[in-house]
């Protein structure tokens, strides 16, 4: 058991989820990193070292979260921040798109927040104070030509978000999600070059954003300071969209 | 040590904040006791912890009354 509060993130061996675990452990939580692999959950466990540990969790499987939220709760005490933060890319214009294309981003990218979500509520019921931070991104409220998935996805994740928040802030939970522009990480290091220029363009502060821009905009709204702000999205993107 | 009914009534007054004499046996949480649906999942959830023990979610959206709670306890102790 951890006597500092426990923070769970999902997705945290790169990208946006590893820098997000780093900034929440200075911060002085707790934090548990998921990835979907051993190998990913053991190099977590490395990185956290004494704050924090890894373990294996498949988000898109209701059977894998229940199990890891078991021994996540039995071994570190039940998480009262969640950072739901896993998720993946299958693009495709929509005409050639494929079922499982579609349907491998909802579930990985939305229902994993119906099934993480839920199995971390009681725990914040309990304690009365909670924080559940959904990452988004830009394209939920844009949309983007080759992502009608991803773009359904998120902005799910937005209602989502909008609905949890009023359901729990009679308990001190809040319910928020950071929607992050275009950031350096795997996920777009794999977009083609001239699309990368295109999308500079379209970006007021003329450069992609980095991991620990999103980190800290989630830290805060872990953090007391954040505690008035709920059910919104908090979008972090260089200026390309602008509400 | 106190009876079912009496720890029961306990828990109740402590998670609805209601006075121990309105716990009455045929009393409904939402209807007489005021509680909204997260104060019966609540509700729940102490009742697990008093009686160790785990209450399914379709069991548990049963217990909506002071003696279906009593009963269920008595069922499954």
């Amino acid at each position: 058991m951890s006597d500092k509060k426990v923070a769970l993130v999902t997705g945290a061996s790169r990208g946006i989820g590893r820098a997000i675990a780093n900034k929440l452990i200075e911060d002085g939580f707790f934090v548990v990193g998921t990835a979907t692999s051993e190998g990913g959950a053991a190099a977590i466990g490395e990185a956290l070292s004494a704050n924090g540990a890894g373990k294996v969790l498949n988000v898109a499987d209701r059977q894998s979260v229940e199990t890891t939220l078991k021994s996540i709760n039995e071994e570190f005490g039940a998480p009262v921040v969640l950072v739901n933060n896993a998720g993946i890319t299958r693009d495709n214009i929509m005409l050639r798109m494929k079922d499982d294309e579609w349907e491998d981003v909802i579930n990985t990218n939305l229902n994993s927040l119906y099934r993480v979500s839920k199995g971390c509520l009681k725990g914040m019921t309990k304690a009365r104070w909670g924080r559940i931070i959904n990452i988004s991104s830009v394209v939920g409220t844009m949309g983007n030509a080759g992502q009608a998935n991803y773009a359904a996805a998120k902005g799910g994740v937005e209602g989502f978000t909008r609905a949890l928040a009023r359901e729990v802030g009679s308990r001190n939970i809040t319910v928020n999600s950071v929607a992050p522009g275009f950031i350096q990480t795997d996920m777009t290091d794999a977009l083609p070059d001239a699309q990368k220029e295109s999308l500079l363009s379209g970006i007021p502060l003329g450069r992609l954003g980095q991991p620990e821009e999103i980190a800290s905009a989630v830290a805060w709204l872990a953090s007391d300071g954040g505690g008035y702000v709920t059910g919104t999205t908090l979008h972090v993107n260089g200026g390309m969209f602008t509400g | 040590m106190s009876s079912i009914e009496e720890r029961v009534q306990k828990i109740i007054v402590e998670q609805l904040g209601v006075k121990p004499e309105d716990v009455k046996s045929e009393a409904s949480f939402v209807e007489d006791l005021g509680a909204d649906s997260l104060d019966t999942v609540e509700l729940v959830m102490a009742l697990e912890e008093e009686f160790e023990t785990e209450i399914p979610d379709e069991e548990a959206e049963k217990i909506s009354t002071v003696q279906s709670a009593v009963d269920y306890i008595k069922a499954h102790s």
